[in-house]
């Protein structure tokens, strides 16, 4: 369903972030990025909804060429792919019901949004994403007050209302402690499973990878490194990936 | 090389030390700094008295009550001998003069008894004629006795008794404000009513000027040559076209709208026409983009919610101006209610045509933008050079034309080669040769263009002082608090703007970048992203400026534009210096004060 054809990024300054990458993703796939900080994930799934132009290269979603669509069409295909970041990217001061309703924007036609109004079924929506990761009664309350996996699970409840065909989820549980990361997780694999919505998370933690991942790839200063099942990771690959002084800790 | 450099740095020390030196020993002469003055004897006197002055503010005052103790004198002593007996003793107050007649220019005592103790006041020569003249003043000691040596004065000799009068004052009934304080209570009111319209129509302003000042924001926004041509050409069409269609539909109406229950009708059915339309023309979802028939069809419906949001703005106008006179009278007290509604109506009415065309010149821009847009999507790279070519060329003409004749305005030139054909020429050449420059489908980046262009426009308002700008309102609008406010409202837009986008420019990344990859538009992203962010600094902001307008506002009196300052300076001016103190004692109160409430909502908001 997604196609990624040569992507190369160049930041100002000459920086180069990725470099010619390509790979496929079908329908329904749970797919890991790992590689070490710096080497490209952020900037690759950051291209795919266009949050970062591609310098080179085509990304086609569906049949339709992201990469030189219209803002119109832009929109159009944005409210298709829900995003997931390691800081949750709240709106901290709003409601935790605003946040969640903030992932219909796509849907929802400007003027009615600039006098935040949002149709019933919008709401009615709201509270049952809500309810399913577990926090509809935490709907009124600031987003702020909630705790760092409450947070995350309210961003995964912003994706979800966009009834996204593709989740993109960037580091989602860096930030979070182990037992949290593990729930995090479930719910993602819930959504990629139940709801067959296709899954590309990157992750530090290697046997969160083996956990949840039905397939990796790895990215090293911008190149593809590895595309294949997880469990084809051994230690001659890991040391390619992770450079030599790596070693395995989780 | 090593060993240089110690040598080096302390030459270079000293070189900075020296020129430090040198600067202040300049700034010194050139300020004029005088210490001889400081110690002058002369000057020390005046600046106690004003001191002492300042020190005893006029606040209160009590009423006084005067008493006439008289005793008869003759001047010169008459011939006959015969004079009035002179009553003493008793408990009552009574003068003696050491003399009973005496000539002019003589010098006699005056002794008081019984007064009451402790008291003063004045002692006057009361002439046969009834005109009297200060001779001293008295003060009566705990027993209420004194003596005062005083020079008889040189008046017309007549035979009969005249009359040497000492007044008590004695002070009495409850405290009372003076007038003095009475005049600060209400010129300090309209200052800080001055302080208040003036962040209240600076913060409007500011809130959408900030959004452009905001670099963070602009970066990102880049348009296609061929856009940013059919721009410059759309918004000036679309804004002539809103005024034109604008006056044209208030002068026709304006005999309809001279009822005011015609007006009344009016606003309400047509606000109402253009909700209901405003509603059939935006759907609440579009799930699937929308085919071209429904399109159209929308756009219909929205051009009439236009006109009708149009008409009911011109017949509210009409209704508040109308009722807002009617019910001035009857209200009384609260005839400002009225006031306030008439003022309304006159400012819909008479900012109507501009928004209206700034309005129609934007859904000019739009509808032309989709058009460059769709020729950028359909036309190969040369076709679409050629086709800027012709766009930049008239653009370019039409913006220095535009340009000229805004300068024009000023410096009157009116020579039509100078103020139209040149600019035309000029610009049409400009725009060709950036048209060959640019490659046709590379965006350019209007956004920041534009940022620039605002942060220069703040930046040279904010730098002109708001005494400056007061000067040239009291010129448009008259000597008068009007003229205040609007100085202060110009200088608060263009500081706020900036202190605003600053704040803009500091939220947090990530929101946005959500609110963006859920396929939010710019305006929704605004409304979800970044207005959350920074309301609390807003706040602060303008409850900040709030204070800096209360304290600017004391001195836009000076020159004419309202407010207390313009008793201060009087008094100021009239070395009044106690009266004067009363007003600094109310600024410093109203400062003090709004500081503290401010610091107290933004607690209670942040």
């Amino acid at each position: 369903m997604l196609e990624i054809k040569n992507v190369t990024k160049i930041y100002d300054g000459n920086v180069l972030a990725l470099d010619d990458v390509s790979f496929n993703i079908k329908q329904g796939e749970f797919l890991a990025i790992i590689g070490l900080s710096g080497s490209g994930k952020s900037t690759l799934l950051r291209c795919i909804n266009r949050l970062v132009e591609p310098t080179k290269g085509d990304i086609i979603m569906d049949d339709i060429n992201i990469t030189n669509a219209s803002q119109d069409e832009l929109r159009r295909i944005r409210r298709k792919i829900g995003m997931i970041f390691q800081h949750f990217n709240l709106v901290e001061r709003s409601k935790v019901m605003t946040n969640v309703l903030a992932g219909r924007l796509g849907y929802t036609n400007p003027a009615m949004s600039l006098v935040n109004r949002f149709s019933k079924n919008d709401v009615e929506m709201a509270l049952k994403q809500l309810e399913r990761v577990g926090i509809k009664d935490q709907a009124y309350k600031r987003a702020d007050e909630l705790s760092g996996g409450q947070q995350q699970r309210v961003s995964i409840a912003r994706a979800m209302m966009q009834n996204p065909k593709l989740i993109l989820a960037d580091e989602p549980v860096a930030s979070l402690d182990p037992v949290l990361a593990h729930s995090i997780m479930q719910y993602l694999e819930k959504i990629n499973k139940e709801d067959g919505v296709t899954v590309i998370c990157s992750l530090h933690f290697l046997d969160l990878v083996h956990r949840y991942a039905n397939r990796a790839i790895a990215l090293n200063a911008g190149k593809l490194m590895f595309d294949g099942s997880p469990k084809d990771i051994d230690d001659e690959k890991f040391k390619e990936i992770y450079g030599k002084e790596a070693e395995r800790v989780g | 090389m090593k060993t240089k450099r110690p040598l080096l740095k302390s030459i270079g020390v000293g070189l900075a030390v020296a020129l430090g030196v040198i600067i202040f020993a300049y700034a010194f002469q050139v300020t004029d700094v005088n210490f001889e003055t400081t110690r002058s004897e002369v000057r020390m006197t005046g600046l106690t008295r004003v001191l002492r002055a300042l020190a005893k503010p006029e606040l209160f005052t009590r009423d006084t009550t005067e008493v006439d103790i008289q005793t008869p004198f003759y001047l010169p002593c008459p011939e006959s001998g015969q004079m009035e007996e002179i009553e003493t003793g008793g408990n009552e107050p009574y003068l003696l003069t050491s003399v009973p007649c005496a000539s002019a220019k003589e010098m006699i005592t005056v002794e008081g008894y019984n007064f009451p103790p402790n008291s003063s006041g004045p002692i006057n020569f009361l002439t046969a004629s009834g005109v009297s003249k200060q001779l001293a003043n008295f003060d009566s000691d705990s027993d209420g006795y004194f003596n005062v040596e005083v020079e008889v004065p040189n008046r017309q000799p007549v035979e009969e008794a005249q009359h040497i009068v000492a007044t008590i004052r004695t002070t009495s009934g409850p405290l009372k404000w003076t007038d003095t304080a009475k005049a600060t209570w209400e010129k300090i009111i309209e200052t800080v009513f001055i302080a208040l319209l003036a962040t209240a129509i600076g913060t409007i302003v500011s809130i959408p000027v900030s959004f452009l000042a905001a670099k963070n924001l602009m970066k990102d926004s880049t348009s296609t040559p061929t856009n940013v041509a059919l721009a410059i050409l759309s918004w000036p069409a679309g804004i002539w076209v809103g005024l034109k269609f604008t006056k044209w539909a208030i002068n026709v109406l304006d005999p309809l709208s001279e009822q005011i229950l015609v007006a009344l009708a009016g606003s309400i059915l047509f606000a109402g026409i253009a909700y209901l339309l405003v509603r059939k023309g935006l759907p609440a979802e579009d799930i699937a983009k929308p085919t071209r028939k429904t399109r159209i069809i929308r756009n219909v419906f929205l051009f009439g919610s236009a006109v009708a949001g149009l008409l009911a703005i011109i017949f509210f106008g009409s209704f508040a101006k109308l009722a807002g006179d009617i019910i001035t009278e009857p209200l009384g007290v609260f005839g400002f209610l009225g006031n306030a509604l008439f003022l309304l109506g006159d400012i819909t009415l008479m900012l109507a045509p501009a928004m209206i065309a700034v309005a129609v010149g934007g859904v000019f821009a739009s509808i032309v933008g989709k058009f460059g847009q769709s020729l950028n999507d359909k036309l190969s790279s040369s076709s679409l050079k050629v086709a800027n070519l012709i766009f930049t060329s008239l653009a370019g003409a039409v913006l220095f034309a535009l340009i000229m004749a805004g300068i024009n305005w000023f410096y009157q030139i009116n020579d039509p080669k100078i103020v139209l054909y040149y600019p035309l020429a000029i610009g049409g050449i400009v725009g060709f040769l950036l048209a060959l420059a640019v490659r046709p489908k590379h965006p350019l980046p209007t956004g920041l263009i534009i940022y620039t262009i605002i942060r220069t426009l703040l930046n040279t308002t904010r730098s002109i002082e708001p005494l400056v700008m007061a000067i040239v309102a009291v010129i448009w609008v008259g000597i008068g608090p009007f003229a205040g406010s609007l100085a202060l409202a110009l200088h608060t837009i263009a500081s706020l703007s900036k202190l605003y986008s600053e704040q803009v420019e500091s939220i947090d990344d990530g929101p946005l970048e959500a609110i963006q990859a859920t396929g939010a538009n710019r305006l929704q992203t605004i409304v979800y992203a970044v207005i959350p962010q920074i309301i609390p600094p807003y706040i602060s902001f303008t409850m900040y400026r709030w204070d800096i307008n209360v304290r600017m506002s004391t001195i836009i009196g000076f020159v004419g534009g309202g407010g207390i300052g313009f008793l201060l300076q009087q008094n100021i001016n009239l070395l009044n210096y106690r009266a004067a103190s009363v007003q600094m004692l109310a600024i410093a109160i109203v400062v003090a004060s709004m500081d503290y409430i401010s610091s107290k909502i933004r607690e209670s908001i942040v």
